[in-house]
């Protein structure tokens, strides 16, 4: 027996895609969320083998819920968007479902599910899925992360700065730090750069919280935030910092 | 030919020299002024005009570099080939006018052409986009998608949900830009988008419309609060998790039509540069190009709920 659940915000939504699973005997629904806070509860609880999921959702969007969670399984979108909008997902998820969508064409992203499966491709896609995703407009202005169970949503203007911690990195806000399993180049490569400069190999830092910028040793400088707290700069960053500065 | 009539040869070059050098230079100054300068069809005349006058510039101009250096021979002969070379001279710049007056006109005609089929690629792109918003492809897929959901389990809730929304369709299609109607009419258009929205989002979507009905016949433009109303729900609804209440209510004040939306939002995690609102923007335009003022529509923020409010003067 295999495990869906069904995530989407409009519940006649989750009943036409539930209608439509009845005619797989092979398949249980496990849960029907409203929204991604319970998508990413139900996902951790059942570890369904497939999940049906919404792009638009209150809070957090679908992608950002899938960032939340440490294994994906085999995702099936399910949406109103236009279809360049999903364009740059359609390779990585096993399929997308254009709202309203036929008894048929639901079978048919079903039956290339069933038959991908066999051959455990999905986990590579959910996660290259996700590297695309990271563009998605919603996340150019905040960071979703979970902390003791619970969902944060930090916009970005509230970020001090990013610090390396092995295989994570740490998110300094005013109301304390966050972590998430990224790597600092994967930041970097999302962020703003005219925002967000990467001063130091473990650091990223919000161009706005810096008051001043001291020399340090020889050739390092250290550039020191509002907040007080002093953040080392390399050789290197400091000619991205002044370069991003005007100065 | 010049030397035929007695001149020495260097005198004959000198001559065809500084005539032939001094037209060629004439005719330069005549395109470069019609570059600049096209006169209109009706003023031929004036080409003529101004081709005359060169040619005798050219004459005086000429004359006097010739004469500087030559004999009494040829001063003769100069006076006496004055009318041929005038002539001359006004024929070669009549042309060579024409010919640029023609060439420019074309070229001139061209770009004309050009920008009038870029204006018209501009217009149409607008209106594609203008009608594109106006269906709202995101509300009309996913209500069709919700019907879709009605038809197998409650098919009388689909019919119904497919009359509301092509009313709803209907009255957007009918209603110009520049139209004003009632505000019990507009009213009642919104009325069908909230009733649809209400279906799609089940329970967790009510609204409570307040206007008392001896201010129905209000005037306003056309389809001015759905796109707020719209921006509500979006707010409230994805902003948040629980059910939300849309409240909308009207009054008069003043000679002015006074109309607030207001929607539930979270205060933590909204940006405060989304405070004026997605779709906000597109209405605060429209009420200035109505009435040349930017005090029209305002926003506040009352703990978690999130007020549009709406002025329009009733002339």
């Amino acid at each position: 027996m295999k495990k869906a659940i069904i995530i989407d915000d409009e519940p006649l939504a989750r009943s036409i895609v539930k209608e439509y699973l009845a005619f797989y005997p092979q398949i249980e629904v496990a849960e029907e969320c409203n929204d991604g806070f319970q998508g990413v509860k139900a996902i951790q609880q059942h570890q369904p083998d497939i999940v049906f999921l919404d792009i638009q959702m209150p809070k957090i969007n679908g992608f950002e819920m899938l960032e939340l969670i440490d294994e994906p399984p085999a995702i099936i979108f399910t949406t109103a968007f236009d279809e360049y909008a999903i364009r740059a997902f359609e390779a990585h998820a096993v399929d997308y479902l254009l709202k309203p969508f036929s008894r048929e064409r639901f079978s048919k992203a079903l039956d290339k599910w069933l038959s991908q499966s066999a051959t455990n491709q999905q986990k590579v896609a959910t996660e290259s899925l996700l590297q695309s995703a990271a563009h998605s407009p919603s996340q150019s202005e905040r960071i979703v992360v979970k902390t003791a169970g619970r969902i944060k949503i930090i916009p970005l203007h509230e970020i001090q700065y990013l610090e390396a911690a092995d295989d994570y990195v740490k998110i300094f806000t005013a109301e304390g730090n966050y972590l998430k399993k990224k790597t600092m180049s994967y930041f970097e490569d999302v962020l703003d750069p005219k925002q967000f400069v990467r001063t130091h190999r473990s650091y990223i830092v919000n161009i706005q919280q810096i008051t001043r910028i001291d020399a340090y040793e020889k050739e390092n400088q250290v550039a020191i935030l509002t907040s007080g707290v002093k953040i080392p700069v390399s050789k290197n960053g400091y000619i991205k910092l002044k370069s991003v500065l005007g100065i | 030919m010049l030397h035929s009539f007695g001149l020495t040869w260097e005198m004959a070059y000198m001559d065809s020299a500084v005539s032939n050098g001094g037209l060629m230079l004439a005719s330069i100054l005549l395109i470069n002024t019609f570059r600049y300068y096209l006169p209109r069809k009706e003023r031929y005349g004036f080409i003529l005009g101004l081709c005359a006058t060169v040619a005798v510039v050219w004459l005086f101009l000429t004359r006097a570099i010739l004469l500087s250096f030559a004999s009494v021979d040829f001063e003769k002969l100069y006076t006496d080939s004055v009318y041929l070379r005038l002539t001359f001279a006004f024929l070669i710049l009549g042309c060579m006018a024409l010919l640029s007056v023609l060439w420019y006109t074309l070229k001139d005609q061209q770009q004309n052409e050009q920008r009038k089929a870029e204006a018209e690629k501009l217009a149409k792109e607008a209106e594609l986009f203008k009608l594109r918003q106006q269906l709202h492809p995101h509300f009309l897929f996913n209500s069709l998608n919700s019907i879709n959901a009605l038809i197998g389990s409650r098919p009388q809730e689909a019919r119904e949900m497919i009359q509301k929304l092509s009313d709803f369709l209907r009255g957007i299609l009918k209603k110009e830009e520049n139209q004003w109607i009632s505000l019990s009419e507009e009213l009642q258009h919104l009325q069908l988008y909230l009733d649809i929205e209400k279906v799609r989002f089940g329970h967790r979507l009510t609204t409570t419309i307040d206007a008392p009905e001896k201010i129905g016949e209000l005037r306003i433009p056309a389809m001015l609060l759905q796109p707020v109303v719209e921006n509500a729900i979006k707010f409230g609804l994805y902003d948040t998790t629980d059910t939300i209440n849309i409240s909308i209510s009207a009054e008069n004040t003043n000679e002015q039509l006074i109309i607030r939306v207001k929607n539930p939002f979270d205060p933590a995690t909204s940006l405060p540069q989304k405070g004026t609102g997605f779709g906000l923007s597109s209405v605060k335009r429209r009420l200035y190009l109505l009435f040349a003022r930017t005090d029209l529509l305002e926003t506040a923020t009352e703990d978690n709920l999130f007020i549009t409010s709406i002025k329009v003067p009733q002339q």
